[in-house]
């Protein structure tokens, strides 16, 4: 996915909203520049799975590197509909790929009024300067 | 101040250096109307050689296991510990440093971590252990609260009575707040009758802790209540004692989940019950659970094999509220002491330690037994330990008597069960020799009776 | 002059058929092992141990210990742990027969000299502390945190304050903290500091209401400041209800100067282990008795020493008592040595003792503060924190680097990235058990490492037996024990 097409939020996470059937369906994942600060990741932990109702702010999982552990934030409210298991077994698809196989969930979106407090790529990209 | 090597010049220059002009100016911070305007109400300052004779004196004015015949066990046993044990952990190198934070300067301690985790793993059968905890009953309670998160079943855990009652009551203190019940399995055969733990539990139960061998010294088949308590979706915790893995089926083999263990007869002396030796181990699914320090293997920037702390994200340094566990430490001292005594006993050592100690409880008990007034509490296979009624209802002056004569006959249980306040728990180790074993049973036997009481 | 077999692990060295402790035949009638166990608890083998005899041991361990740095071997300046000299006469006491020996089970009757000890441990940190009544139970610290604070739920419970939820706790504070609070069953909060390390007041008040139970502080805080305004907070907390909490990792800055109950701790722990003298153990064991104000005496741990008439005994009837928090009575042998080491003090030398300590540090600031900015100010109590931010930002020289470096000349490390709140700390408590020899050559060694290479110190410690380990390796991979047929 091109970043510079993706929503963001404070927290770091990416987002796609591609329309699917019967709604919206977002895919979330963690930006570059998050996996880039949290240095070597050594293990990612979902706590959502598939069919899990989650609103805007809940966990839904996290990541660690060795010193440090890191909550990922569902960027909107909805039904949980994959969760990217397969990244705990290749986390360098996360410095590899982060917009793209990078991935961790798909979220069919069930209220779309979070979308509008993400930020786009200009505004995230002077967010994470300022850091 | 013998530890003080600033001497007076020293301390001139120092404070001309920092620039104040005397030590109570460092303290400027400190608001005076809270500084202490007195001494401290304690004890004058004793010489080494004054205090060694208070120290002595002390001693002396404590009846212990040289001088006294020692049958008491309950957690806390007078195994023999070798003289290479005392040695190593006595080296200034192992028991002055820490924590092995600065991986590089502290190899000595990592490996010494990575080899008593894997000999705690030979031991127990388990895929992991960590690098221990404080005691036989801290391991106990984490591992209750790994199961509660684990299974996310939060309504209760299931104790049977012949579990160390003061693990039992640690478990209560930890959940008293987190709103898990603590129910008990009432064991008045001494076992744990598998139909009524199948009863118990229901699926809001997150863990049955068991104990192999339990508090009364009963030996069972835990293989069937570990699948009783796996088919109704909870984890099998199972608390043992170390040596008797010398004989004993490994923990591992019947499927137990976490294993704990008090580590203290494992070379550390019963010092009026600590420091212990928490032992923790588990299945692998549960090692991020886990709390305690984890010394793992890896490689140097030439690729040479090291040692250094690893799974770190999960304890409190860094997860702080979120952490699996507020334990900072492990016992690293006692863990190295478990250690040295794994490697000098090695598996025969160990395996004739506990032989001895089943062999000689069991002449024990015969011998005690003999003698009309007791009885053994529990028709049970026992290993080392054994619970003696007394039909004459007198333990507490009988264990007075016995004391009198120079033993230490046992631990009374009625302090924990109410309804074997005629009991009392005997332990004989692999130290105690036939002589000292038939002057128990003799002075027990001689003991004076209150003859009305005699049922 | 390095044993290369150094490394090798036990089960590396073990030969079939070695024997090292071996034990005396059987002197009572023998019944085989089926006899008295049911078969299926018997195992056919004793457990795979390495087979060693004890020449091996010893050789094996007396070259791991030369791996280590220690107390004994090395300046230790490894902030917030208190790594002074640990006395040998306390090792000597702890293993007389009437310490070392004892069973936690033996009659009242034959431990007076034990119950006499413990008794005057209980009254010693009770004066020290400016408190009641004290604990000697809790295994360590942390352990200790935790027991005052179910303590504190115990106490809220009975006078029907179930309400409050809330512990306050400062950003600076350490992790056990807010872990052991979660443990007990409470909500933390956490309350922001100042550059300083003190409380911001106004965080704290916006924090302060009725819910909240107790403020876990710090003081001496982790930059080793003293907070001046502790009384006016403990005086706030205490009109919204709640109690004070102090973490007296900290206490070696204020032995006999200040206490704790004077300046407004309701509850605290100790740990003996760093302000008495330990020893740490390679991290353990150590102990954290708890000393409270007498309303929450009650609440305490069973059993404790009391005295009657000139007897000792344990008092285990406390119906309001908490419980237990671990077996048997605590870690006797590691207060034992901490008895040995007040009693070798004694009032005067115990202030002497946090005089030298402060003193120590000071001067070290005084001359560590040319080569790095150490961001709380010229005055500290027994520790400081400096920072590496500049360092960095103009050299690219970490705080890690600095501290891998200083292995090489011999010196332990600082406390590196503690607190949180100091950007590139290291965090440097001297102690009163070092001279001003040592300090100054640590001081000239820091400022020659600052004019060191940045490469050169990035794969520093040069000269330690390993270099940097992968850490990330370690954890993504995890190899938590020696597998069979794999070797070094």
């Amino acid at each position: 996915m091109n970043p510079q097409e993706l929503l963001y939020a404070e927290t770091h996470e990416w987002v796609a909203v591609a329309d699917a059937e019967g709604g919206k369906v977002a895919t979330v994942g963690i930006s570059d520049f998050a996996v880039e600060s949290l240095t070597d990741l050594v293990y990612i932990q979902f706590s959502k799975s598939a069919g899990d109702a989650v609103a805007a702010g809940d966990t839904f999982g996290e990541v660690e590197s060795v010193k440090a552990v890191s909550d990922l934030y569902c960027p909107v409210s909805g039904e949980v509909v994959a969760v990217h298991d397969k990244l705990a077994d290749k986390l360098e698809t996360l410095s590899d790929d982060p917009f793209g196989e990078g991935w961790m969930v798909k979220l069919k979106i069930t209220d779309e009024s979070a979308l509008a407090k993400l930020m786009d790529y200009d505004a995230y990209k002077k967010m994470c300067a300022e850091q | 101040m013998p530890y003080v090597l600033n001497t007076p010049q020293d301390q001139a220059d120092m404070l001309a250096a920092i620039g104040v002009s005397s030590v109570e100016e460092l303290f400027e911070m400190v608001p005076a109307e809270l500084r202490l305007d007195r001494a401290l109400d304690i004890p004058a300052a004793m010489s080494e050689m004054e205090l060694t004779a208070h120290m002595q004196a002390l001693s002396g004015r404590t009846r212990n296991a040289d001088d006294t015949v020692c049958f008491l066990g309950g957690g806390s046993y007078d195994h023999f510990i070798p003289a290479v044990v005392d040695y190593v952990s006595g080296r200034g190198e192992f028991y002055t440093s820490y924590t092995p934070y600065q991986a590089e300067a502290s190899q000595g301690n990592l490996q010494a971590f990575f080899e008593y985790q894997t000999l705690i793993t030979q031991l127990t059968g388990m895929d992991v252990s960590n690098a221990s905890l404080y005691d036989g009953g801290s391991s106990a309670s984490e591992a209750v609260l790994m199961c509660i998160g684990a299974t996310r079943r939060s309504g209760k855990v299931v104790i049977p009575a012949c579990v160390h009652p003061e693990y039992r009551q640690i478990v209560e203190t930890f959940l008293t707040n987190l709103n898990v019940q603590v129910e008990v399995l009432e064991t008045p055969e001494g076992l744990v009758q598998p139909d009524q733990l199948a009863s118990i539990l229901d699926d809001t139960t997150a863990c049955v802790l068991f104990q192999q061998p339990n508090f009364f010294g009963g030996v069972q088949d835990m293989k069937e209540l570990v699948e009783i308590t796996h088919k109704a979706g909870a984890l099998a915790v199972v608390a043992v004692d170390p040596i008797s893995l010398g004989l004993l089926t490994p923990p591992g083999s019947y499927d137990a989940d976490i294993v704990v263990a008090e580590g203290q007869s494992l070379g550390s002396p019963m010092a009026f019950g600590g420091p212990y030796l928490g032992i923790m181990a588990c299945k692998e699914d549960f090692v991020r659970r886990m709390p305690g320090r984890l010394a793992g293997q890896t490689v140097d920037r030439r690729g040479k094999r090291c040692w250094a702390l690893t799974l770190q994200t999960r304890e409190q340094h860094i997860r702080r509220e979120r952490a699996t566990s507020n334990i900072c430490t492990n016992q690293g001292l006692f863990a190295l002491r478990a250690s040295v005594y794994l490697a000098q006993m090695g598996p025969q050592g160990l395996r004739d330690v506990a032989n001895l100690s089943l062999q000689k409880s069991r002449y024990a008990a015969e011998q005690i037994s003999a003698n009309e007034r007791f009885s053994l509490a529990f028709d049970t296979p026992t290993f080392k330990e054994f619970v003696v009624r007394d039909a004459a209802g007198e333990v507490e002056s009988l264990i007075k008597h016995a004391l009198s004569q120079g033993y230490f006959a046992g631990v009374p249980l009625g302090q924990w069960y109410p309804d074997m306040a005629d009991c009392f728990l005997v332990c004989v180790t692999e130290k105690r020799t036939k002589a000292e074993i038939e002057g128990l049973a003799t002075c027990l036997a001689q003991a004076p009776a209150n003859a009305a009481a005699v049922r | 002059m390095r044993n290369t077999l150094a490394t090798k692990l036990l089960f590396e060295l073990s030969q079939p058929g070695r024997r090292g402790g071996l034990m005396p035949a059987c002197d009572v009638p023998e019944h085989s092992v089926d006899e008295l166990l049911p078969g299926a608890c018997v195992a056919a083998e004793p457990p795979p141990l390495p087979e060693l005899a004890e020449p091996d041991v010893i050789r094996h361990y007396a070259n791991l210990s030369q791996q280590n740095m220690s107390v004994d071997t090395h300046t230790y300046p490894l902030g917030s742990c208190t790594m002074k000299y640990n006395p040998k006469r306390n090792e000597r006491f702890a293993a007389l027969p009437g310490m070392a020996n004892v069973h936690p089970y033996q009659p009242d009757e034959s431990l007076q000299g034990m119950l006499q000890l413990l008794y005057e441990v209980q009254q010693i940190l009770a004066e020290i502390g400016g408190l009641d009544a004290v604990s000697l139970q809790p295994a360590a610290g942390a352990q200790g945190e935790l027991t005052a604070l179910l303590v504190a739920a115990a106490y809220y419970r009975d006078t029907n304050q179930t309400s409050r939820r809330k512990v306050l706790i400062p950003d600076s504070a350490h992790g056990t903290n807010p872990a052991s609070a979660a443990m007990a069953g409470f909500d933390t909060v956490t309350v922001k500091s100042t550059p300083k390390g003190y409380v911001d007041m106004d965080d704290f008040r916006s924090k302060l209401d009725e819910t909240v139970a107790v403020f876990m502080i710090t003081n001496p805080n982790t930059l080793g400041m003293f907070d001046r305004l502790i009384k006016e907070i403990a005086d706030a907390v205490h009109d919204a209800g709640g109690l004070i909490y102090l973490d007296g990792a900290n206490m070696n800055a204020i032995l006999g100067i200040t206490r704790p109950g004077d300046f407004g701790a309701d509850m605290m722990h100790y740990n003996p282990h760093k302000t008495f003298s330990g020893p740490h153990g390679g991290g353990g064991p150590g102990a954290g008795p708890i000393a409270v104000r007498s309303k929450l005496e009650p609440y305490l741990p069973s059993p404790v020493v009391v005295k009657e008439g000139d007897e000792y005994r344990l008092a285990f009837d406390r119906p309001k008592s908490i419980g237990r928090v671990r077996s048997f009575f605590g870690n006797t042998g590691v207060l034992v040595r901490a008895y040995s080491y007040i009693r070798t003090h004694g009032p005067d030398g115990l202030k002497r003792v946090s005089e030298n300590a402060v003193l120590n540090a000071n001067y070290l600031l005084s001359r560590v503060k040319h080569i790095f900015p150490v961001p709380q100010g010229d005055r500290c109590m027994h520790e400081f924190v400096a920072s590496a931010s500049s360092l960095k930002s103009e050299k690219g020289i970490t705080a890690m680097d600095i501290g891998k470096r200083l292995l090489d000349f011999g010196f332990h490390a600082p406390t590196v990235y503690f607190p949180p709140i100091v950007k590139e700390a290291l965090m440097v408590e001297p102690t009163e058990t070092e001279s001003k020899a040592s300090l100054d050559s640590l001081a000239e060694t820091l400022f020659r490492i600052t004019e060191e290479d940045a490469e050169f110190l990035h794969e520093a410690p040069h000269s330690t037996l390993i270099s940097r380990p992968d850490e990330v390796k370690a954890a993504r991979d995890p190899v938590l024990s020696w597998q069979p047929g794999t070797q070094a």
